[in-house]
């Protein structure tokens, strides 16, 4: 176990530059991150390739600053769109400096290489990292911060720092002394930032841990918190592209006579897209007069040489992969015992997956301005690294004439992270075309639910031997599904041509199959996909669990104890045990006293780190299922904050519901997506979400894991294992059409 | 182009626009009251959910031709609207939101339905706020936020 408390340094000042302490020009006290040559040459850079050392502007590299009026402003190293960083970063790293919650100020940083990701190495919100990466992170800034302000204090009073004590940013001295973080500010500035510094200890936390509300709670209600979408600059400028119709299309001819009619109008002209493809892009004054001109526009499209995909077509051709080995993703024990399994101890499943839209509340925007030597971006990115290097790159500029403001973003999922910043380039294409003036590029819902980067569409096979104790022996496996990594910078992540993404949950699973093997084909299609919250767990979680539940409905045993008896014993399964224990014991008494017509489901799943078991009562009405109630256990480790750990797992489930919507797909017809927006997309709704749903979560001491993606995978094969119950009926194709 | 006069939060505020511009973006790039959001575009999600004359209203697909006389309530004007405080309220002691960007709409709607039917059913719940999309899927806590503002307005 590794205790959250040892007292080290960091690997993020040790190894990639140090803290530094500047006094602001208002007598504050600024903490910032400072990578230097030093450091910099402890990586294996020689100083000749350096760049010169450049002059420090504000706030570029600030994480802290303490204010001479007591505020603590805190930077959070990545987007905030939804999941609860901007208050839990700073909470962090308020309990250890002993801030006053109620000064605390949450501000998201900019684009700057010091907010990169510390295991990541890019500025990035994904995997669920937020927490898992930053908590050692801001406890050191926080701890770090709190030393210096105890050592000015202690200097002024002529005492050893050992005898000062902290509480709700005010320092105590031996005599009764008292200094309040404001006032001693630039003072501690001037003193130098420890090199090592104790943390506390779990029992001296007094906001992590306890369950504090969001800083961003009040200004999402009463409509003054600014979105992306919400910027409004002096002169801006709102465009709107139509893009081809098929990934790669390029504009033969465009009739724009129509369009440049429309009053507020400004500039119409063709830009790169995506994919090779090309597009129009339509200015103008504001957003209406845009959407109007780009639907009077008159285009011929050139789809030569371009792939038109089509999804009956591809199912077909994934089913027939299904039934071939692809590429080996895990292999245990004996390859051959599949084929020696007689018919009647034989289970054959083949499960297939649309594509999904993310479809995040707010549309896609990016807002640029360009200078001609210089630009500003502004976005809601969850990439900023190479968000902030794409504009540069379209505008010819170096990155630092860059500056990247991350913006508020309304919802992500993963589509705000996308390896080729395709968004962001359209953005700077246009805004270079008008120097001096912001351009704000809106994508419309049509735009983003008809624009690809979707969760990618699998079929599954699964081949399982039972053995005579009910227990699968034996487990063939084959995944088909595009590769999400491969084409970008992350394919080094691939091993041998497989894209772990495709397999997750299937080939680390945690249950014990004795002869097992897992193969994947990464077929290419002419369809962008994209990492979708939880990626490979949203279709993989469903496979296994609706497997294991039909295994134990087959051997007449009860799904909790089958799951356990499977399990592997090992301390890597420790946090879906603790989850699944905890899942059994608080719904135990519902489930065993269920109206008539109603039935359970389980599932457990790990992702991320964190082990999540759930429970879903369900009946059905008007051929759907109703979700009357979900039961969710977690172990994600220590739970920063509580009430954002709750409030991820409530809204999650219902999230990971989108799947089992009956328009919850993406399909395409020779080459054209057919849906355009809500009305046939159809994300869940009100109705469609469980009436409650309760929430446990598994004391522990153990570093932090991922809340963000765990809750999705689960409630799913939850659901359909209890329809399953109702019915009789297997559930293997989603979305769920009719029940 | 032409010129409409709309009673805003109770201010008489003119514009000059296309007499087929939805409200929606009349209050967003004219007015600059940016609190409503755009979703859709199709009233299929209700991020842009105003009230029109007392009515929860779908800003997107209302010209702005077609408001005539009728006054327009934002969530701008719910912290001075005492319905509107207390769910603004309740939905900040739930911690309700997320990624916040659909609340403006839901709020909207949870203040029409309260300020029509004091004491909502879930079913009541789910009819006035089945319309609006929560991506974040936040439902659980908006539904207890609207019970609680139901009960301090008691």
């Amino acid at each position: 176990m590794t205790h959250p408390n040892a007292k080290v340094e960091a690997p993020l000042t040790s190894r990639r530059g140090f803290l530094r302490a500047t006094a602001t020009a208002a007598g504050g006290l600024l903490v910032s991150l400072y990578l230097d040559r030093h450091a910099a040459a402890q990586e294996g850079v020689k100083p000749s390739q350096l760049p010169p050392p450049k002059k420090k502007e504000y706030p570029p590299d600030a994480f802290v600053r303490v204010r001479p009026d007591g505020k603590v402003v805190i930077q959070v190293n990545r987007l905030e769109f939804g999941q609860g960083v901007h208050t839990a970063l700073p909470l962090i790293l308020a309990d250890e400096l002993d801030a006053d919650w109620s000064q605390v100020v949450s501000e998201l940083a900019p684009a700057a290489d010091v907010y990169r990701d510390p295991l990541f190495g890019i500025q990035m919100v994904g995997g669920s990292g937020s927490i898992a990466h930053s908590f050692q992170q801001y406890r050191e800034l926080g701890a770090k911060t709190r030393a210096m302000l105890v050592a000015a204090a202690a200097a002024r009073w002529n005492v050893s720092p050992d005898k000062c004590r902290t509480e709700s940013s005010v320092v105590h001295g031996p005599a009764g002394q008292s200094l309040k973080y404001g006032e001693l500010a630039a003072e501690a500035a001037r003193q130098p930032v420890p090199a090592t510094v104790r943390l506390k200890e779990p029992s001296e936390f007094k906001l992590i841990g306890k369950g504090v509300r969001r800083l961003d709670g009040r200004a999402k209600c009463d409509g003054s918190l600014k979105f992306g979408l919400d910027l409004d600059l002096p002169g801006m400028l709102v465009a709107v592209v139509a893009r081809p119709p098929v990934w790669g299309a390029k504009v033969r001819r465009f009739d724009d006579r129509e369009a440049r009619a429309v009053e507020g109008v400004r500039e119409v002209f063709e830009i790169p897209v995506t994919r090779g493809g090309t597009g129009v892009a339509v200015v103008a004054d504001k957003f209406w007069p845009a959407k109007r001109a780009r639907d009077l526009l008159k285009i011929e499209w050139d789809e030569t040489g371009v792939e038109r995909a089509d999804s009956a077509r591809l199912f077909e051709q994934y089913r027939q992969l299904a039934r071939t080995a692809g590429l080996s993703a895990a292999a245990r024990g004996d390859a051959k015992a599949i084929e020696r399994v007689g018919t009647a101890d034989l289970v054959v499943a083949e499960y297939e997956f649309p594509y999904l839209p993310h479809a995040p509340m707010e549309p896609l925007n990016t807002t640029v301005r360009f200078d001609g030597d210089a630009a500003e971006v502004w976005a809601g990115s969850q990439f900023q690294t190479f968000d902030h290097a794409a504009v540069a790159e379209v505008l010819g500029l170096k990155p630092e004439r860059v500056t990247f403001h991350t913006e508020m973003a309304g919802g992500g999922f993963g589509r705000r992270a996308v390896p080729d910043s395709h968004v962001q380039r359209e953005a700077a294409a246009i805004a270079k075309r008008f120097k001096g003036a912001p351009v704000k590029l809106v994508w419309s819902r049509e735009d983003d639910i008809r624009g690809g980067y979707y969760r990618p569409m699998h079929v599954h096979r699964a081949e399982i031997g039972v053995g005579p104790d009910g227990l699968p022996a034996a487990w063939r496996h084959v995944v088909v599904g595009q590769s999400i990594l491969a084409g970008t910078p992350f394919a080094m992540m691939m091993k041998d041509g497989v894209d772990n993404s495709a397999v997750e949950g299937v080939n680390d699973t945690h249950y014990h199959v004795p002869n097992f093997g897992v193969t994947v084909h990464h077929p290419k299609v002419n369809v962008p996909v994209l990492w979708w919250r939880s990626v490979g767990h949203t279709h993989s979680a469903f496979v296994m669990e609706t497997l294991i539940e039909e295994l134990a409905t087959r051997a007449k045993m009860d799904p909790i104890a089958y799951r356990r008896k499977l399990i592997r014993p090992e301390p890597e399964a420790k946090k879906l045990l603790a989850a699944l224990d905890l899942m059994d014991a608080k719904s135990a008494a519902w489930r065993h006293s269920l109206p008539q017509g109603h039935a359970v489901g389980f599932a457990c799943h790990e992702s991320f780190g964190t082990g999540v078991a759930c429970a879903a009562e369900v009946s059905i009405v008007n051929k759907r299922p109703k979700i009357h109630r979900v039961t969710v256990a977690v172990d994600c480790g220590l739970a920063v904050n509580p009430l954002t750990v709750e409030s991820q797992f409530q809204a999650g489930v219902a999230f990971g519901l989108s799947q089992l919507m009956a328009g919850g797909a993406i399909t395409l017809k020779d080459g054209r997506v057919e849906q355009r927006n809500f009305d046939r997309y159809v994300p869940p709704y009100m109705p469609d979400a469980p009436v409650a749903v309760d929430v446990h979560i598994v004391p522990s001491a153990e570093p932090p894991t991922g809340c963000g993606e765990p809750p999705v995978p689960v409630i799913s094969p939850a659901v359909v294992n209890a329809l399953s119950k109702l019915t009789g009926k297997r559930y293997r194709t989603l979305p769920l059409v009719t029940v | 182009m032409a010129k409409y006069q709309l009673n805003v939060n109770g201010v008489t505020r003119e514009v000059s626009v296309d007499p087929s511009t939805p409200l929606l973006w009349v209050l967003r790039e004219d007015l600059k009251m940016t609190g409503t959001k755009f979703g859709c575009g199709i009233s299929a999600c209700g991020a842009c959910t105003v009230h029109v004359a007392g009515v929860a209203t779908r800003s997107c697909v209302l010209p702005v031709e077609l408001l005539g006389e009728r006054p327009v309530v934002t969530v701008e004007a719910m912290a001075n609207d005492p319905v509107g405080r207390a769910v603004q309220d309740a939905w900040v002691e739930h911690d309700v939101v997320q990624c916040g960007y659909c609340q403006s709409g839901q709020i909207m709607s949870a203040v029409a339905l309260l300020k029509q039917t004091p004491k909502p059913t879930d079913a009541n719940i789910d009819e006035s706020l089945g319309g609006n999309v929560c991506r974040c899927a936040t439902y659980v806590r908006i539904r207890e936020a609207v019970k609680l503002a139901a009960q301090k307005l008691k």
